[in-house]
């Protein structure tokens, strides 16, 4: 069971888009970011709010990668592949940031909850590939060295915050 | 703000505004597209702010006003020399500029208008200093016609669009032009299609006028998935207004009153400019019910995707703006007649749409005028891989290739040799040193076997392994098949499979034969444009890199040492000193030596991690 | 309307909505997976491809036939790439031909046969998901699904639940219900209609055969059968029977040979169905209400109302449906006796009601197994009885018989007719012939009419097709329509075409099926269920005034 406050939250999104299928989307990029994944109970929530079946929602939610029903760490770390960047080498990147925190292409977020690590084709920065992302922001130029750097000084905000 | 209701009234406030910002003796713009933002950008623009409002100075030549303007600007395209800071009047522009370095450029060229020499950009050429963006060989080959506000107004301030001139052409059409005279307009400017099929615009918007149902859509395309292209990103982050305006414009040349603007997840900036952008304009009285007191309304929405390259095709596209999987369905009917909630839509690419306020203003004739016959106007590109200035550029269609690459981007890095240049991105295919001095248009380039594409212009030099390009752009569309169709979903898995293969050293022969099967069978057969593209770079690649393929497969050898199952790491027997420190570094002790006679590395235990030639004091070890 | 060639033959097209009707009008079997001229487009197996005089190729599936239009339908190259299409679709599929429930049956395994696979160049991942054996009804094989989407748009188009659908997407994506949960816990009506569709044997019927067989050989054991209406008109197709044949004397005979001590027929439970369920409208009709009274025969709709329309739940009579009539009815006479009572059914939602709380008595089920048509194909099979060349048997008393109107229950619109017909003023054709042309038949899956008793009006409807009864019950509640008496099937045209029947069923089989009953109820003597005078009869007898406890639900 989802605490009572997931479904306030989730009924303060609800109140902003009309009642119809054409919303789910966009109710789930709210509800993504609100808790950072889609906890499954959210879904028949929403589907029964906007007139569709759970089945439908599901369907939908599960077709788009950017939608996560498995909770995702503080920072969500998406190196690109895009071509820009695969040939500028951005895996070696991916693969120093998967090595030092111990992910794989399967396991992408950390025990500790703090990093995921995902790829992503093309962040619009092209032009300073390799590129990778830290929740909304994005980091240019990168190398495995520059990589492990930002994960020290990402774990230091973290600290800092706790 | 008020609203805006009359088309004098938006020539005043365009002059007024106008001359407010030429009254500012000083302006300062910082770039603040995603690629300077990703380098500092924002601290630069706090740090000019701060030192602006801070100053006591006196701007010696402009006594008038207290202090100078400091501005967010998008994209210049330039983003690889960012941060980038331009000043007017001067016109200069520094490159590469950190918080550190703002104070110089205050005391300097503000106060004294002195030129800070370290800060400007060198030509990597011939070295020379280049004062101000004309004098950049990257620029100074390029025609700006969609871009031609990106970097030089706020795209946060609707004032400033307003001053450039946008929705002037809103209020022509609206005041000047009836729906038919603007489709004219548009079908006489040739306009086609930014998005990659190249369809003719004004084609497409008379059929979506012509349809018996009157309930329509205006929808544009920003999902802008191609991996390695951000053109329409700089756009919809550079000057959201123009895009804007051409979507109004379209809508009212086909009787729509609503619209949607889907954008990638990935661009949290442009989606963030674009919701004040629509915020400002409707404001206005640019946007929403009757708009400039014209009587016309029509009302724009913005979707986000999420993460799902085929949603910019455009039946998948719809189905997720409705809420759906974006899944492309059958066609007929085509989306002009049942598109968006099974109605008749509009759908255009970004910078189709950012054309056609130029066009209703300067006329189809001008803008024929630029660019080729059938293929008129400009195309942006977004130039990246391994050349030396990277960044995104506008140039008029019929342009070679090599005027591109060796003139605006600068050549080849490092020196290296050029070796192709992806275009079309995972639809499209390469063209060789052969093919560079081709003309660039629609036509021209479909009969070289590829396509012009969204715009992505990935360089590759020798050291890119063709045949790893190849599996690179199958293992995207593997990725991103939607799964509906048989061809496209196992037809792309069985080639992903045999090109992993030929990449690790397993490939038979055969494979090359299976691969083309397969491309054949997929092309013709799939139900929609991922599929039926995705074997192109494939194709492309074998037609002209057969050697490298064969090189894979019998020689077991990547030419360009890029495939790791490939590389063969050897000790050079002069130089090894039969130290050990290798072997004992060796994780899978494939390393056997005697003290006095050369270490031999074991190819069959060999994991090829790489372990060895960092650890050997005599760099005696070595890829082969 | 136009003409058009097609492999240089030239060929008249009227309303046809796409190339491929056309194409098959002709007479050319062009392979498809994934089209069925009831759901919508969806053009995912490319088996439909055509080339056009320019080399150009098209799913006809998809495209509008036009005049003057040129196609070629089996070139050298569409021939190997349909192959080809087949030995992808192979090579990603759990391939257990020989040991597969739907060996013999399958689409995919006759394509493969039909086009010539004759090897799959690619290696099988093994995907290995969990079969679901959840439901009563249908079981699922997520291994063999090939991902045509039939089942989706049944179950979400005609059926309007949308209990399975995609997830994921490329070659992640499957046919599941949401977050991959059992199917029996999710809003399915158990319809079987998806495994209709289904061209493989992704989905099939949960069978009961097993202990069938078991109780078949156990002397001690009374195993007692009825047969459906529906099950007469669709198993003789399937043992070189013409389409739509009655066969009932020869199942008689095939269940006596199989060792069913008993055989009875449904039709005598229909009868009695009947006699309640028009007592039951009688009694609400002069009271005024509340309307409208819905038919229970139907397991898949009592459900999806109980799921979808609670409010309507009461509206529904309580009376049995003719398996559990006649169920509860064997279950008294055998009183005692060590019995074992199955129902034949053309229906996988009659494996889910035989498992219904308000349907047992005693907490014990009025009948033991459901062994659908296609069930009991499969045992005369294995048994090595040449049904065609059986003589007919007629059904055991004393629960043999059953009236005209009780066969024409397997079509949509019987249960309506029988039950109006015990209203008429006699039992002369001319009266029943008024009746039966008074829109109760006819074409379309939702019929409108009214019904002239003691000189007032009866509003009726006839609908089939959850979706469809969906529509109406929206516009009943919002009171846009009104009727006193609808009958409810979840299949569309009713039993004939339900989820246990032999599949493959094309328009001409459906009607043949569909007339294959009208033509036995004119066959019969007795028409009208009040005039069957053993189910009369059994009121004095068995049953002695406590109808409300054997004869009706207690929802
Ligand atoms: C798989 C696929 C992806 C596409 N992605 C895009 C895209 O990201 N942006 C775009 O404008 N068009 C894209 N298109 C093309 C669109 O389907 C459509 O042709 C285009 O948006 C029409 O606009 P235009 O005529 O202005 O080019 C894509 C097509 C396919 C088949
Ligand atoms: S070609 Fe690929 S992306 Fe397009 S419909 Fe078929 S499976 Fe989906
Ligand atoms: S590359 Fe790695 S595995 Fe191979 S010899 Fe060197 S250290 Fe050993
Ligand atoms: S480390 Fe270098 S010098 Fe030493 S044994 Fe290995 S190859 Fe020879
Ligand atoms: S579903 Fe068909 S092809 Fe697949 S194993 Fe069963 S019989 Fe064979
Ligand atoms: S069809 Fe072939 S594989 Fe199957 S049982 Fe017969 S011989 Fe064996
Ligand atoms: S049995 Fe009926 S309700 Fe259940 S999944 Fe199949 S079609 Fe849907
Ligand atoms: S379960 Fe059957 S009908 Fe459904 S998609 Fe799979 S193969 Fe098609
Ligand atoms: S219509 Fe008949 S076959 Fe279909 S579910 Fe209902 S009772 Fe069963
Ligand atoms: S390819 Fe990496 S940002 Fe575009
Ligand atoms: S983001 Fe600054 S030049 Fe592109
Ligand atoms: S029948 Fe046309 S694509 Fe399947």
């Amino acid at each position: 069971m989802l605490e009572q406050s997931f479904y306030d939250k989730t009924d303060e999104i609800l109140s902003r888009y009309p009642a119809q299928e054409r919303s789910l989307i966009p109710i789930i990029h709210e509800i993504q970011e609100a808790f950072n994944y889609v906890p499954v109970e959210l879904l028949p929530y929403v589907a029964k709010h906007i007139g569709i079946t759970e089945t439908k929602a599901f369907s939908v939610a599960s077709f788009y990668e950017r939608f996560s029903f498995e909770p995702k760490g503080k920072y969500i770390i998406r190196v690109c592949d895009g071509t820009a960047c695969h040939v500028r080498n951005s895996l070696p990147v991916l693969e120093r940031l998967r090595s030092e925190l111990g992910l794989s292409e399967k396991k992408h977020t950390t025990d500790d909850m703090l990093f995921t690590v995902e790829t992503v084709s093309c962040l619009g920065a092209c032009s300073l590939a390799p590129a990778l992302m830290v929740n909304d922001h994005v980091h240019p130029a990168m190398t495995p060295e520059k990589a492990t750097e930002m994960l020290k000084a990402l774990r230091e905000e973290a600290s800092v915050h706790e | 703000m008020s609203r805006i209701t009359t088309q004098e009234e938006l020539n005043a406030l365009q002059g007024k505004f106008m001359s407010e910002i030429k009254a500012e003796p000083i302006r300062i713009l910082v770039c603040a597209g995603t690629g300077c933002q990703a380098s500092g950008s924002l601290n630069v623009y706090e740090k000019m702010k701060e030192l602006a409002e801070n100053t006591e100075i006196k701007v010696e030549f402009a006594l008038h006003v207290q202090h100078p303007h400091v501005h967010k600007s998008g994209c210049l395209g330039f983003c690889e020399q960012g941060p980038l800071v331009r000043i007017e009047p001067f016109g200069v522009l520094y490159t590469k500029v950190k918080p550190e370095d703002c104070e110089e450029i205050f005391n300097e060229t503000v106060k004294k208008g002195e030129i800070i020499h370290r800060l400007l950009y060198k030509n990597k050429i011939t070295g020379e200093e280049c004062f101000n963006q004309d004098s950049i060989p990257f620029y100074n080959g390029q025609t700006r016609v969609v871009l031609r506000t990106c970097g030089t107004i706020d795209p946060e301030s609707i004032e400033e669009a307003i001053s450039a001139g946008e929705y002037q052409a809103l209020s022509k059409t609206l005041f000047k032009m009836t729906p038919d005279e603007v489709i004219q307009t548009v079908l006489d400017s040739k306009l086609r299609g930014r998005g990659g099929g190249g369809f003719v615009a004004g084609k497409k918007w008379q059929q979506v006028a012509s349809q018996p149902v009157t309930e329509r859509y205006v929808v544009c395309n920003g999902d802008e998935g191609d991996p390695g292209a951000f053109m329409d990103c700089s756009i919809m982050e550079g000057d959201p207004h123009r895009m804007i305006e051409g979507m109004i414009i379209a809508a009212y040349a086909t009787g729509a009153h609503e619209g949607y603007i889907y954008v990638r997840a990935e661009y949290p900036l442009a989606v963030k400019r674009l919701t004040l952008a629509i915020k400002q304009a409707t404001e206005y009285g640019l946007l929403g019910d009757n708009i400039l007191g014209s009587g016309f309304s029509f009302n724009l929405h913005i979707n986000r995707g999420a993460g799902a390259f085929v949603c910019g095709e455009g039946s998948a596209l719809t189905a997720s703006i409705e809420g759906k999987r974006g899944m492309p369905r059958v066609k007929p009917p085509r989306t002009v007649e049942e598109g968006l909630f099974g109605k008749p839509t509009v759908l255009n690419n970004v910078e189709t749409y950012a054309n056609v306020p130029q066009i209703i203003l300067a006329g189809a004739e001008w803008y024929r005028s630029i660019g080729t016959e059938n293929s008129p106007g400009t195309k942006t590109f977004a130039l990246t891989g391994a050349v030396r200035n990277t960044g995104l550029v506008e140039v008029p269609f019929g342009i070679t290739p090599r005027e591109i690459i060796f003139n605006i981007g600068g050549g080849i890095r490092d020196d290296k040799k050029f070796k192709a240049v992806q275009i079309g991105g995972p639809s499209g295919g390469c063209l060789t040193e052969k093919q560079l001095d081709e003309p660039l248009d629609f036509d021209s380039v479909k009969k070289l076997g590829v396509i012009v594409g969204s715009g992505g212009l990935v360089v590759m030099d020798e050291n890119t392994c063709m045949v790893e390009v190849a599996r690179f752009f199958m293992e995207f569309t593997h990725r991103e098949s939607c799964g509906k169709c048989v061809p496209c979903r196992e037809g792309t898995l069985r080639m992903l499979e045999i090109l992993e293969r030929i990449v690790a050293g397993n490939g038979r022969m055969e494979d090359i034969e299976e691969l083309r099967t397969l491309s054949d069978l997929i092309i013709h057969t799939a139900l929609c444009g991922l599929g039926k593209s995705a074997p192109l770079p494939v194709v492309s690649t074998l037609n002209s890199f057969m050697d490298e393929y064969i090189a894979h497969i019998q020689d077991k050898k990547c030419p360009a040492h890029v495939c790791q199952k490939l590389k063969q790491y050897v000790i050079e027997p002069t130089k090894c000193k039969s130290c050990s420190k290798c072997a004992r570094g060796c994780p899978v002790q494939a390393i056997d030596g005697k003290p006095k006679v050369p270490y031999v590395i074991n190819q069959d235990k060999c994991i090829k991690c790489g372990a060895c030639i960092e650890t050997c004091p005599f760099k005696a070890i070595y890829v082969a | 309307m136009g003409t058009m060639k097609i492999d240089g033959r030239n060929v008249e097209f009227s309303d046809e909505k796409n190339v491929l009707s056309v194409i098959r009008k002709a007479g050319i079997d062009l392979p498809t997976l994934c089209y069925h001229s009831e759901l919508s487009v969806y053009g995912a197996c490319r088996l439909c491809n055509v080339e056009d005089e320019k080399g150009r190729m098209f799913a006809s599936c998809s495209e509008r036939p036009r005049d003057g239009m040129s196609i070629k339908t089996s070139t050298p190259r569409l021939v190997r790439y349909r192959r080809m299409l087949i030995e992808l679709l192979l090579a990603s599929h759990h391939r257990d031909c020989t040991t597969c429930v739907k060996s013999g049956d399958c689409d995919l395994q006759k394509l493969a046969h039909r086009l010539g696979v004759s090897t799959v160049r690619w290696g099988y991942k093994e995907r290995a998901h969990e079969k679901d054996f959840s439901s009563p009804s249908i079981v699922r094989d997520s291994d063999k699904c090939i991902l045509c989407g039939d089942c989706v748009r049944v179950c979400e188009g005609i059926q309007g639940i949308n209990a399975i659908d995609f997830a994921n997407r490329g070659t992640d994506a499957m046919v599941i219900p949401a977050f991959n949960k059992e199917i029996a816990k999710t809003d399915c009506v158990n319809c079987g209609q998806c495994r209709v569709v289904c061209p493989t044997g992704a989905i099939s019927i949960n069978t009961n055969i097993r202990p069938v067989w078991e109780a078949l050989s156990n002397p001690d054991v009374k195993v007692i059968a009825q047969v459906a209406p529906a099950v007469r008109v669709a198993l003789g197709q399937a043992f070189g029977g013409a389409k739509g044949e009655n066969v009932m004397g020869k199942i008689v005979t095939a269940l006596h040979r199989l060792g069913f001590d008993e055989v009875y027929d449904t039709t005598f439970g229909a009868d009695m169905t009947i006699l309640e369920e028009s007592k039951e409208f009688l009694e609400i009709f002069e009271k005024g209400g509340p309307f409208p009274l819905f038919t229970s025969c139907c397991p898949a709709w009592v459900s999806f109302c109980e799921k979808r329309w609670p409010e309507f739940v009461s509206h529904i009579s309580t009376s049995y449906s003719p398996l559990q009539m006649l169920g509860s009815i064997v279950r008294e006479y055998f009183k005692g006796q060590n019995i074992m009572s199955i129902g034949i059914m053309p229906c996988t939602a009659k494996k889910y009601e035989i498992l219904r709380d308000d349907l047992k008595r005693d907490g014990k089920q009025n009948i033991d197994y459901i062994l659908t048509t296609e069930e009991l194909i499969t045992m005369i099979k294995r048994a090595g009885i040449q049904f065609d060349m059986l003589e007919g048997e007629a059904a055991d008393m004393p629960f043999g018989i059953g009236s005209g109107g009780a066969v024409i229950f397997g079509n949509s619109g019987g249960v309506m007719e029988a039950a109006l017909r015990t209203l008429c003023k006699g039992s002369e054709r001319s009266a029943l012939e008024e009746l039966s042309t008074g829109g109760v038949r006819g074409p379309g899956s939702l019929r409108e009419f009214t019904f002239n008793y003691k000189g007032k009006e009866i509003k009726a409807a006839v609908v089939s097709g959850l979706a469809e009864a969906d529509a109406l019950l929206r516009r009943i509640k919002s009171g846009e329509s009104f009727y006193h008496f609808v009958e409810v099937m979840a299949c569309r045209r009713g039993c004939i075409m339900g989820g246990g029947q032999p599949v493959h069923a094309g328009y001409r089989t459906k009607e043949a099926r569909k007339h294959g009953l009208y033509e036995s109820d004119v066959n019969t003597q007795i028409r009208r269920s009040d005039e069957n005078p053993l189910a009369l009869s059994i009121y004095d007898t068995l049953i002695k005034g406590r109808e409300h406890e054997l004869l009706h639900s207690h929802r």
